[in-house]
């Protein structure tokens, strides 16, 4: 909640600043910029190079800031998990009605077992005092009685807590044996102190406002990984390996696809009978989600590659065919009576008038079978897999190393875009006529 | 050359509601080879579907279409098509799509030179290596053209070629087109629906009526033999060509509001 107020406090604050600065700025005085309507003009409205590179920036501060990053100067960091000593006093009740005040000292280390042990203020009576060691991030629990001459067996209870009283008597309970009261919590410098279930002391040190590195590591030791991952390798493969394999698995799933889909498409868009016989096959597999064909396609061939190349090609193969379909329904009848008045035969229409004419959908459909058999085969890498970008992240989330997953996810991110790209790339050099019949 | 017979063909159909429709009815023609004939009626008169019956895409109910002593039965290139837009392939340049004709005969080099000549007959020379897209209607209209020539056809057919264009390209189109039709000598069967253009373009004038689709009168005109090679503005100024002008407007307007009338008398 927290992050995205400031999240959308950098968005407004960056809005604001930039149309400030930029009024010092010289203006363009292209086309556009002297449109006096862009509210509603669509044309008018242009990606501000400006907003993407500070969203960027913003999300990695955020990040840094809330991790402890190294890379983000220290004023910037969020309150970080308190480090250090603490201490309070509580008072105890003797059964016998008398009070004793005792202390407890606590530190908190940074690694369990590493810390100077800290020394207890044992002082009088008959409760002395306690020394607790917390490691960061956890909460400690406390038997202050443990030292004590009435324990909580004899009947002792802690009363008062850095001058707070507390009424909690662990040995109170109902006939199903649960407690009567509830647990009272004592804020005290740094931390909160409240009861476990058999009385003793719970010290949680205050946590701050960053994330734990089991939950989110800071950008510094994901980049760490993925330098120590692309030159060592993780399970047994290199990252090179995973990602390669991935990749593999998608070209070859996509091609085999596209190499069925798009005659298939053609067939049904120029036959009544190819049209009937398919579409009741192509309509029903539309919308089944490929990864809803992962169990089956592993009953059948197993989690080897053989298995995830055939439902990537199932992934592949619906989307090219109705691209095809839809790229041969595109065709102006005109273009094609044009064609067979300037004597083109059947096949000459196809080769020159309805195959050119269909690529512009057969790329937009390229593209999204593309897009989906990434993420497919991430999806399959996750259920089963040796190698492969999916399993790489998946066994590592289940050892909790989640730099290794968030690296994953990045590296994931990053290739979809990159084949997205690559494929607007071609598209724009083997198709240029597109929407400009 | 001989020429091209419209031998009593009627055309109907039936719709998917019941009904049927009467598209055309025992529409004869005779038209000797190098006429130029413009067909003029209001909207649903046909003119359109007898166009595609000549040109082979539908095939009449009764009657048959003659050419050259052959019956048509679908699509040639002895019929050479301009259609109003849309008919251009984006993904060839202007000389492959003005030599698409010669190339589907494997004749693409034999034609080559032909090709040329008629990129500099429509003043394209400098735009034969552009993709068509990147050219102006009036300049499409011309590839549009060429193309249809480049394949030497027998009769050609437009289909509103020139409707899609602004009033001073169109002009200067129909200049085109008068000036082709005698260089080339071609059957031309041309439909408008601008009144001005057919009594310009025609040297025979057919004024079609709908329901059902007929031949409802036809006219000798002088007007495009006096166009070739003149400024068509003088040729407007002529009187005869205002007479006949407005009467063909006012038959056209009677047959509108009969249109009207009837669909009226149907709603109520």
């Amino acid at each position: 909640m927290i992050i995205a107020l400031i999240y959308v406090a950098i968005f407004v604050i960056a809005f604001f600043a930039v149309r400030f600065i930029a009024t010092f700025l010289s203006h363009r005085t292209d086309f556009t910029s002297l449109k006096t309507v862009t509210f509603g003009d669509e044309s008018a409205v242009r990606a501000d190079r400006r907003a993407s590179v500070i969203s960027v920036v913003a999300i990695f501060l955020i990040w840094g800031a809330f991790t402890g990053s190294s890379w983000i100067p220290r004023f910037l960091h969020a309150p970080g998990p308190f480090v250090g000593d603490g201490s309070f006093e509580y008072v105890v009740k003797a059964p016998d009605g008398s009070t004793d005040t005792s202390s407890v000292n606590w530190r908190v280390e940074v690694v369990r077992g590493e810390g100077e042990p800290i020394a207890a203020d044992e002082g009088d009576g008959f409760a002395l005092g306690d020394a607790l060691m917390i490691t960061k991030y956890r909460s400690g629990q406390l038997i202050w009685d443990k030292n004590d001459e009435f324990t909580r067996k004899d009947g002792a209870l802690v009363v008062e807590i850095n001058g707070t009283p507390v009424d909690f008597d662990p040995n109170m309970r109902d006939d199903n044996g649960n407690l009567v009261q509830s647990k009272p919590r004592v804020k005290i410098d740094n931390g909160t102190v409240t009861f476990t279930d058999k009385g003793a002391l719970s010290i949680s040190p205050n946590e701050g406002w960053q994330m734990e590195p089991i939950w989110l590591p800071p950008p510094e030791a994901v980049w760490k990984r993925l330098i120590e991952i692309s030159s060592e390798g993780y399970q047994n493969s290199t990252l090179w390996e995973h990602l390669g394999l991935s990749l593999f698995r998608v070209v070859v799933g996509f091609v085999l696809g596209a190499l069925v889909g798009i005659p298939l498409g053609y067939a049904m868009g120029l036959s009544n009978w190819f049209r009937g016989w398919f579409d009741p096959i192509v309509e029903f597999m539309r919308p089944v989600p490929p990864l809803a064909l992962i169990p089956l396609v592993i009953i059948w061939a197993g989690i080897g590659e053989t298995g995830k190349i055939i439902l990537l090609f199932l992934a592949a193969l619906w989307i090219m065919t109705i691209a095809a379909r839809a790229g041969v329904s595109g065709v102006n009848i005109t273009k094609v009576h044009a064609a067979y008045s300037l004597g083109a035969s059947k096949y000459q229409l196809m080769r020159h008038v309805i195959v050119p004419n269909s690529l512009p959908e057969i790329f937009t459909g390229a593209r999204v079978a593309m897009g989906v058999c990434w993420g497919t085969v991430v999806a399959a890498e996750l259920v089963a897999a040796e190698v492969g970008a999916g399993m790489m992240i998946m066994v590592a989330s289940k050892f909790q190393l989640t730099d290794i997953v968030i690296m994953g996810i990045i590296l994931i991110g990053i290739i979809g875009y990159g084949i997205d790209i690559l494929m607007r790339e071609a598209e724009k050099y083997l198709v240029p006529w597109k929407g400009r019949g | 050359m001989s020429g091209l017979l419209i031998d009593d063909v009627s055309m109907r159909f039936e719709l998917p509601d019941g009904g049927a429709v009467q598209a055309l009815k025992n529409v004869t023609l005779d038209i000797k080879a190098g006429e130029l004939m413009s067909v003029l009626g209001p909207s649903g008169c046909g003119k359109t579907t007898l166009l595609n019956i000549v040109a082979g895409f539908l095939a009449p109910t009764e009657g048959q279409v003659v050419l050259n002593n052959a019956t048509v039965h679908g699509p040639g290139p002895e019929r050479g098509m301009v259609f109003q837009q849309g008919a251009l392939f984006e993904w060839m340049s202007v000389r492959e799509n003005v030599g698409f004709g010669p190339a589907m005969k494997g004749q693409k080099r034999e034609a080559a030179e032909r090709v040329d000549h008629l990129l500099d007959v429509v003043g394209l020379q400098d735009f034969k290596e552009k993709a068509v897209y990147e050219l102006s209607g009036g300049m499409q209209q011309r590839v549009a053209l060429a193309r249809c020539l480049a394949n030497d056809p027998d009769v050609i057919l437009m289909d509103e070629p020139l409707g899609a264009l602004d009033a001073l390209t169109r002009e200067k189109m129909q200049s085109l087109v008068l000036d082709l039709w005698k260089e080339t000598g071609k059957t031309i069967i041309l439909i408008t629906h601008s009144v001005e253009e057919a009594l310009l373009l025609g040297e025979r004038l057919l004024v079609m009526a709908p329901r059902p689709g007929r031949i409802h009168k036809e006219y000798r005109l002088p007007f495009a033999d006096m166009g070739v090679g003149n400024d068509l503005r003088e040729v407007k100024k002529h009187g005869d060509y205002n007479t006949t002008r407005e009467e063909i407007l006012a038959m056209i307007w009677d047959m509108e509001e009969e249109i009207m009338g009837r669909a009226e008398g149907a709603g109520a």
